[in-house]
């Protein structure tokens, strides 16, 4: 038994949490925030691509690092506190996952390389309008590998330039440049597009049912979105915690009244148990474990909980200063939305995490 | 991270499992005719086979084992209908405060009978006037050559009524603020001038009792620790009362999705019902949260660490979530939910009495407010509560109801 990080495990994560506290501070989100042009840091991009982070699970013959996915898990941790503007999830947790899950030798050995040396932008292409991607709204189609559809948000699709698309006969691979209009998100710092694909050329990507293998790769996305989620979650009580004990109101600090008290053992208490669960959904990626479904729905549903409390209850005890543009708070407020929804939002989830009960319990 | 036992805890679980399969059988005599018979025919069982108290040292009849070995038997345990609770406060608090404070006559005349299930023990702390502020205690003990003079009343004794000695925490210096003037010691609960009334809760049972001291006399050397500095002794009881309070019992996610097979929701059965199955589902993310937090505390047990004030998360979020759940299913049993004569309930009415002992769960060991009021100031370290009482002598406090 040893439900926590190993040391050398725990060596990675500070090393991330130093080398992020150094080259990804408040001021490199706000560029890519404030710039309507910027959509990603490319400085940011390029040394964590030096570090060897794309390809922390990667395995070695596909120029990885070929940890595992519990170090991937501590860095996503770090990313997520920082609230890191690169599109490292979408090309790592689900394009990367897909590749790994799906890709046939010749795909793997194409991209794999070029993902972890941060050759290429990933972004996986789901959502075609309101509401989550089912049989019936799906409406995207592939004829002798030409793929025709627009689907609507793609994170990171103005930027990507390997889609991994979900169509009514499967996924599908797309190089890009693709046909791609920007949209206004709640989260500028994670970019959406609307992508159309007329008639463009298509790579079968498994020949899995293309619901199924989404499912799949959400499985496995969810657990590291958890781990930045969780991570999002934690700066945001460090924040709240750091105003609430600086900020003096009728003779004292906050921080000794006991509504922000409360508030704050609240915050805690949500991220502790989204800590357990990210814990033992990492533990379920890592050794492939049957119960993988369960444990990243239940992974996702607590760290998505933890993050949305945490990021509005930080806006709430820094008061007005909280609502302006100036103050940092907003940052985890817009990432916390994104992160609950890119994967599926909460409610989807839930709905998963008790139909994975049902079938365990009839079994 | 790795779920699995390791060589060594695997072995232990093996051992440990074989045991109780064996133990147990033979243990399901016809002769224990009643619960509190059962009990300690077990808990005897236990002792002679170092299982007891399995982190004491052997010396004292403890397995000698380490924490971590403490929890898998107790796992292993918890999948046997064996009684074994009326002994938790005793073992788990009242003890291990006397061995760290007694002299050796005195541990060595009490751990073994305790340990074997033959004597067991109360702690009384808690006054009418105390609750959350446990050193505002007004029983009062006068010196008297070698004794000391004890009047007034404890309260939320659990187990008084039952119990043969117990650890007592007295105001022995009115003239010093309330922290200052306390002394602990042990007694016989069968000492004239005792008078123990238990209380009928609000949920129908009697767990705890009320205990009145007329003119009780203890001899000095049944003190623990030095005279005034009790309150020092108290906290080492209660850090190792946090330890032992656990979530633990009462309806969980697993009966309630169970129980909405059966039952109707407006369309249908209630497992059905999309705003019913979001709330199995948060349910869920707070058991399996906490199982894993267990998880992760055996993992700090296991590499020496002591597990700290962080442990309060559990009973906020078993209590609440045992209120919820009880009263989910109940609600959902529309008019009839109302009905709570077990016969004719589903799970023999284990929602409704899940309903009227969640209050009491989430008062006991701390209230939901104290216990969010440690994780802020010791783990967070946000500033402590504004304690006007802290450098008044006792007597000069106000007095309300």
């Amino acid at each position: 038994m040893n439900f926590d990080y190993s040391d050398d495990q725990k060596m990675l994560k500070d090393e991330a949490r130093k080398f992020l506290a150094a080259r990804c501070d408040a001021k490199v989100v706000r560029s890519v925030l404030d710039d309507d042009a910027k959509h990603y840091d490319e400085a940011l991009w390029k040394s964590v691509a030096e570090q060897g982070w794309l390809g922390a699970a990667i395995p070695e013959e596909y120029g990885g690092l070929g940890l595992g996915h519990i170090e991937l898990c501590a860095i996503a941790e770090e990313l997520g506190r920082a609230c890191a503007p690169i599109p490292f999830a979408s090309t790592v947790y689900f394009v990367a996952e897909a590749l790994l899950l799906y890709g046939s030798p010749d795909q793997k050995s194409k991209w794999l390389p070029k993902i972890a040396a941060g050759e290429v932008i990933g972004a996986f292409a789901t959502s075609e309008g309101k509401g989550p991607v089912t049989a019936r709204t799906l409406k995207t189609t592939v004829v002798n590998n030409r793929i025709t559809g627009a689907k609507i948000p793609v994170t990171d699709g103005n930027i990507g330039n390997l889609l991994i698309v979900l169509a009514k006969e499967g996924l599908y691979l797309v190089e890009g440049p693709v046909n791609s209009e920007v949209l206004t998100t709640l989260d500028p710092t994670r970019p959406a597009a609307r992508v159309t694909f007329e008639n463009i050329h298509a790579e079968r990507l498994g020949d899995e049912d293309g619901l199924t293998a989404m499912q799949t790769v959400f499985d496995r996305a969810a657990v590291l979105l958890a781990f930045e989620q969780l991570g999002g979650a934690d700066k945001c009580l460090e924040m709240a915690k750091e105003y609430a004990l600086s900020r003096y109101a009728f003779g004292r600090q906050i921080a000794g009244y006991q509504a922000i008290k409360h508030k704050l053992a609240d915050i805690y208490v949500k991220n502790e148990i989204a800590r357990s669960n990210a814990y033992y959904g990492a533990w379920a990626l890592n050794v492939g474990a049957a119960e993988l479904p369960l444990a990243a729905a239940t992974a996702r549903v607590a760290a998505s909980d933890a993050f949305w409390f945490a990021s509005k209850e930080n806006i709430q005890t820094h008061g007005g200063i909280g609502f302006t543009w100036e103050a940092d708070p907003q940052l985890y407020y817009r990432r916390s939305r994104q992160l609950s929804l890119v994967a599926g939002a909460p409610a989807t989830w839930r709905e998963r995490l008790v139909s994975q009960l049902e079938t365990r319990n009839a079994a | 991270m790795d779920f699995e036992d390791s060589p060594h805890e695997a072995a232990y679980r093996a051992t440990a499992r074989d045991w109780l399969a064996t133990n147990v059988a033979e243990h399901k005599a016809p002769s224990h005719a009643d619960d509190m018979a059962a009990a300690r025919s077990w808990q005897a069982r236990k002792a002679a086979a170092g299982y007891a108290q399995i982190t004491w040292p052997k010396e004292w009849g403890g397995g000698g084992g380490t924490p971590i070995e403490g929890v898998i038997f107790g796992q292993e345990e918890a999948k046997h209908p064996v009684q074994y609770g009326y002994f938790s406060i005793g073992l788990g608090m009242c003890v291990p405060t006397v061995m760290a404070f007694a002299n050796d006559d005195t541990k060595q005349r009490f751990v073994g009978p305790a340990l074997r299930g033959e004597e067991i023990w109360s702690q009384l702390f808690s006054e009418p006037a105390g609750g959350s502020d446990v050193a505002a205690i007004r029983t009062r003990a006068i010196r008297d050559g070698d004794d000391w003079v004890v009047n007034g009343q404890k309260v939320w004794t659990s187990g008084a009524h039952y119990s043969d000695f117990g650890i007592v925490l007295v105001r022995t210096n009115p003239d010093v603020p309330k922290h200052k003037g306390l002394t602990m010691f042990w007694l016989d609960l069968r000492s004239p001038g005792i008078e123990i009334r238990p209380i009928h809760q609000m949920s129908g049972g009697s767990n705890f009792n009320e205990v009145y001291f007329t003119d009780v006399r203890i001899p000095d050397s049944q003190r623990l620790g030095d005279v005034d500095s009790g309150w020092k002794v108290a906290l080492v009881t209660l850090m190792n009362e946090r330890l032992a309070i656990g979530g633990g019992g009462g309806a969980g996610p697993a009966d309630i999705l169970r129980a909405a097979r059966e039952l109707d929701g407006a369309d249908g059965p209630l497992i059905k019902d999309s705003a019913f199955r979001q709330r199995l589902a948060d349910w869920h993310v707070q058991t399996e949260g906490l199982r894993n937090t267990r998880m992760r505390t055996m993992t700090a047990l296991s590499r020496g660490q002591t597990p700290g004030p962080e442990s309060s998360i559990g009973k906020i979020i078993a209590a609440n979530q045992l209120q919820d759940i009880g009263n989910a299913a109940v609600e959902a049993e529309d008019q009839y939910g109302i009905i709570n004569d077990p016969a004719l309930l589903p799970l023999k009415g284990l929602f409704q009495s899940a309903v009227m002992n969640a209050p009491g769960l989430r008062i006991a060991g701390g209230t939901d407010e104290i216990l969010k009021n440690i994780i802020a100031e010791r783990v967070l370290g946000l500033p402590g509560e504004i304690r006007v009482d802290k450098d008044d002598a006792f007597k000069d406090l106000p007095v309300g109801r």
